[in-house]
């Protein structure tokens, strides 16, 4: 155990803060969920990180990545959010789908898809969820069906995150018309300006849009699309939750900086809170921290060949229930301020809270909720028996 | 930046875990409590064999010259075992703090006996209000007026304070300080002294982890093998759910207790913060498992027979020992209120 720093991983650091401090916009972007407008800014945002050749450390050279490990990946998003760049609006891409192509795509595919995904040129969408099929994933009912070389899709996908604007989607789709759950899906992906794609956007909590469902009305894609084989759907999908849970959606730096900035707003209004706020607030710092401490031991141990196991299932866990104590606390420190809305002249800072708390609110349902998370520990860490 | 374990390190560990999965199962722990004894002899016979009594005292000082990070796991090993004898508070803090005055003639005299296995030595640290082990022990360092004295148990006044854990054995202590027991001024003994409560710290955190792990691994055992309603209680989603919930508070003790042992030699703001989070986390993980695995167990949790109270007792012991909540929030406070923080400031020391 080495918890110091190479000198090589130092000089990454300063590498990454030097090049972030001369391109990270001065004034923050607006949202890429509330208008077009917002989207494009995020997008032209990718495009300047990917000029950098910082799109997405951990990928090949050739794919526009730097061929890194993941220290210097966790080195370089404690940097990002230090220095608080946008957030990536090509998230579902470069975190999700990409380490999936790039474990199951053929070459073919990973030179069509990964290099404009690192760039931002294509942003992606991730069309799991159907009406029916929430939690119970592998009731998904969306059929694709090969006719020659081209699949066609019919159904109706729901809460896809970014959808609205986004260029592309990666569904789960069941193949085999008459198969039933985990078999005869695949995973297949589609323009969202192919002919016969209707989005609707949905508006969340906060009013603003976020997600959308897809109606899907004999979407004809080339059978390239498919990744992985025909039936092979499930096991893809599983291993890209894993990663979602696990690792990349939600690298610790988020909350260690939301730790810090809860500390100011303690310091900045100690002497009005109760003294149970302090206890609150000292926690979320330590939360922050154990949740950074794991994901380096993680890192470390899949540095050295090793898998993903069921930890994705028990970080998923505490960083959802981390972040909605965290932004509680906050609002217990606002106290009666806490309900401004940013746009009220004496709201300030605080608006962001309220919106961070929303959010927060979302963390235990997607990317599968909470409680399946703990079905998934009984069972595959601990050994219970199935229901 | 690695932060795995060497193969020695888990080696060493495994060796423990297999001879404690060997002499000290509840059953052991039982037949103990029976005879009234603090220890089995033939059990610390060979703990003492494997030659860990000197694992933290310098090799210069005739010890193995191991750091917190070698013997973390072994002290995981020990809560996980509930063992009785007292490896981790000899080895884990008294030898090391008895060697800090090994130019001390007398000293010198007892730390080779105690390296050898031959005799125990105690603390009695101001952060404690009672000595452990007093009975067993050859001798116990004590404070006064900030000065480290050793008195022979033999010559002190121990009058016993009974434990809600069978196999503590807590003391207070009277003795006549004089130039005889006189090892170090105030001067000499404030570090050592502070080091002794780190480790102390630290190791309690250990302890703590294995016995929240253990009060899991009795509750899914149990759970597994109860049927209700024609099936396994296990297979009910709220029981499912409540030891998820205790093993997700394990996982999350488990780093920030191994990063506070790797960063434990630093002996500064930053490590001290450090072991003060481990001991929260881990005295949280254990507090959850036990209350959980009680309830888990239902009525039978609530019994003597279930094995799931010796855990409990330890816990409610080890939550206060070497420093309790308050305390050690206050040392985390110190860090958060006035250095910086955020992402590259987690492995961060004093500079
Ligand atoms: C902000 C946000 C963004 C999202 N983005 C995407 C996206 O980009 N792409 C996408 O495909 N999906 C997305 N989702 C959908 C998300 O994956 C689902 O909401 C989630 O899997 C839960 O499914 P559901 O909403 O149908 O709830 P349900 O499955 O109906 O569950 C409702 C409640 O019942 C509980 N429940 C269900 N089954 C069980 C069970 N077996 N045991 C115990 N409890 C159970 C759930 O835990 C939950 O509390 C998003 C959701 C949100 C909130």
């Amino acid at each position: 155990m080495d918890l110091d720093y190479t000198d090589e991983q130092q000089a990454f650091r300063q590498e990454v803060r030097s090049w972030l401090e001369k391109h990270v916009p001065g004034k923050p972007l607006p949202s890429f969920d509330a208008s077009r407008e917002g989207f494009e800014a995020h997008r032209a945002w990718e495009r300047v990180l990917a000029e950098g050749r910082w799109g997405m450390v951990t990928w090949p050279e050739s794919y526009g990545g730097r061929g890194l490990d993941l220290i210097q990946w966790l080195i370089f998003e404690e940097e990002y959010y230090r220095a608080g760049a946008p957030l990536r609006v090509n998230q579902n891409g470069i975190f999700l789908l990409g380490p999936t192509l790039m474990e199951y795509g053929t070459d073919e595919q990973k030179a069509r898809f990964l290099t404009s995904m690192a760039s931002g040129d294509e942003i992606w969408a991730q069309a799991w969820s159907e009406p029916q099929a929430g939690s119970d994933l592998a009731s998904v009912r969306a059929t694709a069906v090969l006719e020659g070389d081209e699949y066609v899709l019919k159904g109706h996908k729901i809460w896809s995150s970014r959808a609205v604007f986004a260029d592309w989607a990666f569904g789960l789709f069941r193949t085999d018309p008459a198969s039933q759950r985990h078999k005869g899906l695949s995973l297949i992906f589609f323009p969202l300006n192919a002919s016969g794609v209707r989005v609707q956007a949905i508006p969340q909590i906060d009013g603003e849009t976020g997600f959308a469902e897809i109606f899907l009305d004999d979407v004809r894609v080339p059978a390239f699309n498919r990744l992985g084989g025909e039936g092979e759907g499930w096991n893809i999908c599983m291993a890209t939750a894993g990663f979602e849970r696990g690792l990349m959606l939600r690298s610790p730096a988020r909350f260690q900086v939301a730790a810090r900035k809860l500390v100011e707003l303690y310091k900045a209004h100690e002497a009005e809170v109760e003294p149970t706020v302090k206890a609150a607030v000292l926690q979320s710092w330590m939360d922050a921290e154990a949740y950074a401490l794991s994901i380096y031991a993680t890192a470390s141990r899949l540095a050295a060949g090793g898998h993903i196991g069921a930890e994705a299932s028990t970080n998923k866990i505490f960083w959802s229930e981390m972040d909605i104590a965290m932004h509680k606390a906050a609002l217990s420190i606002l106290g009666a301020r806490a309900e401004l809305l940013r746009s009220a002249p004496e709201a300030g800072d605080i608006g962001r809270w309220l919106d961070g708390y929303f959010f927060s609110l979302a963390g235990p349902i997607y990317a599968g909720s909470n409680e399946i998370q703990r079905n998934i520990i009984a069972e595959r860490m601990l050994g219970l028996p199935r229901a | 930046m690695d932060f795995r374990f060497s193969e020695e390190q888990t080696m060493t560990a495994d060796v423990v875990r297999e001879l404690l999965n060997d002499v000290c199962q509840p059953a052991d722990l039982r037949r103990l409590m029976g005879d009234g004894a603090a220890r089995d002899e033939e059990r610390w016979a060979k703990i003492v064999e494997m030659g860990l009594a000197g694992a933290l005292v310098a090799e210069g000082k005739g010890g193995l010259g191991l750091s917190a990070i070698d013997f973390v796991q072994i002290a995981e090993a020990c809560g996980y075992a509930g063992l009785p004898e007292p490896l981790v508070e000899n080895a884990g803090v008294a030898l090391p703090l008895l060697a800090a005055f090994s130019e001390n003639a007398r000293v010198a005299a007892l730390l080779e006996r105690a390296l050898a296995g031959e005799v125990t030595v105690t603390v009695a640290h101001p952060a404690n209000p009672f000595v452990a082990d007093g009975d067993t022990a050859e001798a116990v360092l004590v404070v006064r007026d900030g000065a480290m004295h050793l008195v022979e148990t033999a010559k002190a006044t121990l009058v016993a304070q009974a434990s809600v854990d069978p196999f503590r054995r807590l003391f207070t202590v009277e003795f006549e300080p004089s130039d005889a027991t006189l090892v170090a001024g105030a001067d000499e003994a404030g570090v050592p002294l502070a080091a002794a409560l780190d480790r102390g710290a630290l190791f309690a955190a250990a302890q703590m982890q294995g016995i929240a792990q253990r009060c899991v691994d009795l509750g899914v055992a149990y759970a597994k093998e109860r049927q209700q309603f024609g099936k396994p209680i296990g297979s009910y989603q709220a029981v499912k759910h409540h030891l998820a919930t205790a093993q997700v508070k394990i996982e999350f003790a488990r780093p920030v207790l191994h990063a506070a042992a790797a960063q434990l030699e630093q002996g500064d703001l930053y490590s001290r913060a450090r072991i003060s989070q481990a001991k929260l986390a881990c005295t949280d993980a254990a507090d959850v498992a036990a209350r959980t695995s009680i309830q888990v167990h239902g009525a039978m949790g609530y019994s003597w027979e279930v094995d799931v109270h010796f855990f409990l007792k330890r816990g409610i012991a080890l939550t206060n020992w070497w420093g309790g909540t308050a305390f050690h929030r206050e040392r985390v406070a110190a860090r958060v209120f006035a250095r910086p923080l955020g992402p590259e400031h987690t492995f961060a020391r004093e500079a």
